[in-house]
């Protein structure tokens, strides 16, 4: 449902606004060769018609062919995805590993200096334009240190078919400043997450009660709190990972990582219209996809959704 | 002399909240004894101080309270200052607690059986197996049928009283010296409360378990208690056997108590109503804190009353006790 | 007779209402000052709004004025000395406009559409937030379904998209901020708004007669506000750094109005040349005055939040 609206307001915006003549067409062609490019591109056919013939070449995977590079603009895109994925997906692993730890720590000790100082550092994190901590990361690392390569993908193994870059140490490398920069923004935002979790889960009574069965601290933390919080934590950061990708629009660019952020940045710039559409759909699909599994793991995670229908 | 009947000896306990507001004198020099198979119930109104007694006794008061002084003699042990891992090792086996309300005291996201052989393992080296049977054994015990697939199921599978028998269970799994109760049969209906005081009382009676049955229903105390303690504003201001105290009681707080208490003694009559509200715990009054409300009051009353023995096996902290054919 | 009651009870009651108000805004006042933090984020605030709006007057060089600069001075490190006699203090870039003026300037693109889109964005929101609130059935469920959906998708696709399909200028930005912001107004307002409407004084007003739009903007709305400022700090800094962040990647303002994000992407070139300070002095003009607006946000949404009252 979702997908058709978005790809009904997607279709007429590009369609309407904007000639698609221009758009769509080679400007370079002669007088008699647009002709024959109008035709074969259905142009002359009444708008509602035209968007049927877009629907069933959608269907079939057939977005068109990119001006660009001359290939059909779902196969360019295809190809990109795994790049970003797995971009994104380090940088959402980066952010779980290193927020919910700070977070927790923040939560139980709020009044420590190192929780303050967390805290503090988490408003720099979603302050922070990321592209200009790239840059400077860029800057530090590759050119002052000279430590990590500035730009691009590192070497790749190919698994099933996908090309994975981190296996490869060299592809470590080249992962890690991306990773890092992209993770920034969602670790603050993990870090204050857990932290008022945690604090509101303290202070519940099944806590004290835990301390009073005389449970170690450890175990009482671990155990009982943190699985608590992770529930609200893990929605959210699942939900995150669709913002990721999309952010990945802008690392992509700085660091030059060769995913599907790069290619709709250029794509847009250069007018590259079916290239356009096929990644707004392929996104939106991806969204939708990302939204029903954090239901599914939202109701692996709390028992109280779970067993809703089996309780009698 | 603290023999080996006595579980618990409390002497001059006083627990401070310092807030922000000033400090709150939640227990305010509290001191009673329980003997081992004794029930005692500790009564008195909301904010007097009584569960914050309980959880000082287990160490678990939050910041920004802490216990201030006193002893707390438990088995002849003093165990204020007890450091943590050992306070740890007394907490769910040689004392237990049961909270109050059922609904959010034990842990969602775990299961049962999680939670009750957690409390057995991390005090004694047992297998799981071995783990899983005596709580199987124990929820039997306490009332609770077909314990194998409760023992599977989550907390919210459960109606309040069931869950509250989970958490007696839980109290009772090591076999604990003393359990301290919270006012737990408060957020259960009555007939709930009927069953759960029957098997609370027969099994502490079976164990020779200490009990300390904190509430502000008295009647539920005449039902179940050996002896009682009156609470007011962090004090204990009476204290003896239950027949005794509600009797005959002594401190005009304690008769004001009973005589807004219906019943079938005292058909037709009209129930008392203590005048005025309890002292806010940020300022209370000096001397007696009953001195505002007490029909009985003197400028005696402006300092502290101490505790008093007028009639053997009572005690009183009143100027003007209620003592047939005194004055 | 009864005139003079009128003018004798009606002084009492502005005394009595006078000292009201003045509580309210002094105890706010104390809470949001025991931050010391947040009292000196704001302060930094108020002097990069001062900036911004008097950015001409206090500019040692007009950047953007061709007769200005000179591309021979270009690409020079801070603290150079210019032909004319004014030091560079930042440096300059490859045109050879000084860097300080750039940032001024720049501060003040940014801060204008930041501000401009988040206002409008606000009073949309909010006009949509308490309509749907106030009149709740099924204007409510489609508003709030329109909501979600586009809650559900990050901000940056949605500019993406807009700004593809309306392609460049100041006015196309400022729309596609919009349209990414009006949905967390209006969000937070219904919410605030269905639990004031369940209030008494609502249903007093109602019974009084009065038309629907009085209620809704002089009853409703006041009681609405805090949890509308808190959102709205949020949501401009916000949109300052998406509006970086687009014009970065050169789908944002055009070269003609240069921001901030703008300034960053031209000295992207430089870095590996080592010539940091193009990129280095807008981004950190950017950080702070993000920065502080999140930190006096911060501060505002604890000292606004009943719940955590001590």
């Amino acid at each position: 449902m979702v997908i058709v609206a978005m790809s009904v307001i997607v279709f007429f915006g590009v369609m309407v606004i904007g000639n698609p003549v221009d758009i769509l067409i080679n400007p370079e062609f002669d007088q008699e060769e647009m002709e024959r490019a109008i035709k074969a591109l259905g142009l002359d056919l009444p708008m509602w018609q035209q968007y049927l013939l877009f629907v069933k070449n959608a269907f079939q995977g057939d977005f068109g062919k990119s001006f660009v590079f001359g290939e059909p603009a779902l196969k360019l895109i295809i190809q990109r995805v795994p790049a970003t994925l797995e971009l994104a997906f380090t940088a959402l692993i980066l952010s779980i590993l290193i927020g919910i730890p700070l977070g927790l720590f923040a939560g139980l000790k709020p009044d420590a200096p190192v929780s303050k100082t967390i805290m503090g550092g988490s408003i720099l994190g979603f302050s922070l334009p990321t592209f200009w901590v790239g840059i400077m990361m860029m800057m530090i690392f590759a050119v002052m240190l000279g430590v990590l390569p500035a730009t691009g993908r590192g070497q790749t193994v190919t698994i099933m078919g996908l090309k994975i870059s981190f296996l490869t140490w060299d592809g470590l490398k080249h992962l890690l400043m991306p990773a890092i920069n992209l993770a920034l923004l969602k670790i603050s935002l993990v870090i204050r997450l857990t932290r008022a979790g945690t604090r509101e889960v303290v202070l519940q009574d099944y806590v004290k009660f835990a301390r009073a069965k005389g449970l170690s601290n450890r175990r009482v933390i671990l155990v009982h709190v943190l699985k608590n919080i992770l529930i609200p934590v893990v929605t959210v950061i699942g939900l995150e990972l669709g913002n990721l990708i999309a952010f990945s629009v802008v690392t992509e660019t700085v660091f030059a990582w060769p995913g599907m952020g790069k290619l709709i940045i250029d794509s847009i710039q250069l007018l590259d219209r079916p290239i356009i559409v096929a990644y707004l759909i392929i996104i939106v699909f991806m969204f939708v996809t990302i939204n029903l599994v954090v239901d599914i793991l939202y109701s692996v995670l709390d028992p109280r959704v779970r067993l809703q229908d089996v309780k009698s | 002399m603290t023999g080996v009947a006595s579980a618990l000896k409390i002497q001059d306990l006083k627990t401070y909240f310092y807030t922000k507001a000033g400090i709150v004198k939640a227990v305010d020099g509290v001191a009673f004894s329980v003997n081992r198979g004794q029930i005692m119930g500790l009564v008195g109104e909301s904010g007097c101080g009584k569960s914050v007694t309980g959880f000082s006794i287990l160490g678990l008061v939050d910041p920004p309270g802490r216990v201030v002084s006193g002893r707390i003699l438990f088995k002849g042990e003093d165990i204020v200052a007890l450091p943590e891992p050992q306070m740890q090792r007394l907490r769910g086996y040689r004392i237990a607690m049961i909270f109050q309300d059922p609904m959010m005291t034990l842990n969602p996201v775990l299961r049962i059986d999680t939670q009750m052989i957690e409390a057995i393992r991390t005090h004694e080296k047992v297998s799981r197996k071995q783990a899983w049977r005596r709580s199987r054994d124990t929820l039997g015990r306490i009332g609770i049928p077909s314990a194998e697939e409760r023992l599977r199921a989550y907390p919210h599978q459960f109606s309040g009283g069931m869950r509250q028998r989970v958490s007696i269970a839980i109290a009772m799994l090591n076999k604990p010296d003393l359990i301290i109760a919270d006012e737990p049969t408060t957020a259960l209906d009555v007939t709930i409360q009927g069953q759960i005081l029957y098997e609370i009382q027969k099994l502490c009676r079976e164990t020779s378990t200490a009990l300390i049955w904190i509430t502000h229903d008295l009647a539920v105390i005449a039902g179940l208690a050996d002896h009682v303690c009156v609470m007011y504003a962090g004090r204990i201001v009476e204290s003896g056997k239950v027949g005794a105290v509600i009797d005959e009681p002594l401190h005009p707080y304690t008769k004001g108590l009973i005589g807004s208490v219906p019943s079938q003694s005292r058909r037709g009559e009209q129930l008392t109503q203590i005048p005025g509200m309890t002292p806010s715990p940020l300022n209370l009054p000096e001397g007696c804190p009953f001195r505002p409300r007490c029909p009985r009051t003197d400028r005696a009353c402006m300092t502290a009353p101490e505790n008093t023995s007028p009639l053997p096996g009572r005690k009183v902290s009143c100027f003007h006790p209620h003592v047939r054919g005194a004055s | 007779m009864s005139v003079s009651t009128k003018t004798e009870t009606i002084p009492e009651l502005s005394a009595e209402a006078a000292p009201e108000v003045e509580t309210t805004l002094r105890r706010f006042l104390s809470d949001f000052t025991e931050n010391k933090v947040a009292v000196a984020a704001f302060v930094v605030f108020i002097g990069i709004v001062f900036i911004a709006i008097f950015a001409p007057l206090i500019s040692p060089q007009n950047p953007f004025d061709l007769a200005e600069i000179d591309i021979l001075e270009g690409r020079l490190p801070p603290k150079s000395e210019s032909i004319s006699g004014t030091t560079f203090w930042l440096g300059t870039d490859d045109q050879g406009r000084d860097m300080l003026s750039a940032i001024f300037y720049g501060l003040r693109t940014s801060l204008g559409v930041g501000a401009m889109s988040g206002f409008i964005a606000l009073c949309l929101g909010t006009c949509i937030g308490l309509t749907a609130a106030y009149f709740g059935g099924r204007i409510d469920s489609i508003v709030m379904r329109l909501v979600d959906l586009q809650l559900s998708f990050p901000a940056i696709l949605i500019a993406l998209v807009l700004l593809a399909i309306l392609g460049k200028g100041v006015d196309k930005i400022i729309v596609a901020l919009i349209a990414v912001q009006w949905a967390y107004y209006a969000r937070t307002v219904r919410a605030s708004a269905l639990v004031e409407r369940r209030k008494d004084y609502i249903e007093a007003a109602q019974c009084l007669a009065f038309s629907n739009r009085r209620i809704l903007f002089r009853h409703l709305m006041p009681n609405v506000l805090p949890p509308l400022i808190v959102v709205g700090t949020v949501q401009v800094a916000h949109a300052i750094l998406l509006e970086s962040t687009l014009s970065f990647l050169g789908i944002g303002l055009p070269v003609t109005e240069p921001s901030l994000g703008l300034l960053i992407a031209n000295g992207f070139e430089y870095m590996l040349s080592g010539k940091y300070w193009i990129s280095f002095f807008p981004g950190v003009a950017l950080l702070i005055t993000v920065v502080s607006i999140n930190l006096v946000g911060d501060q505002l949404r604890d000292v606004l939040n009943p719940r955590l009252r001590r």
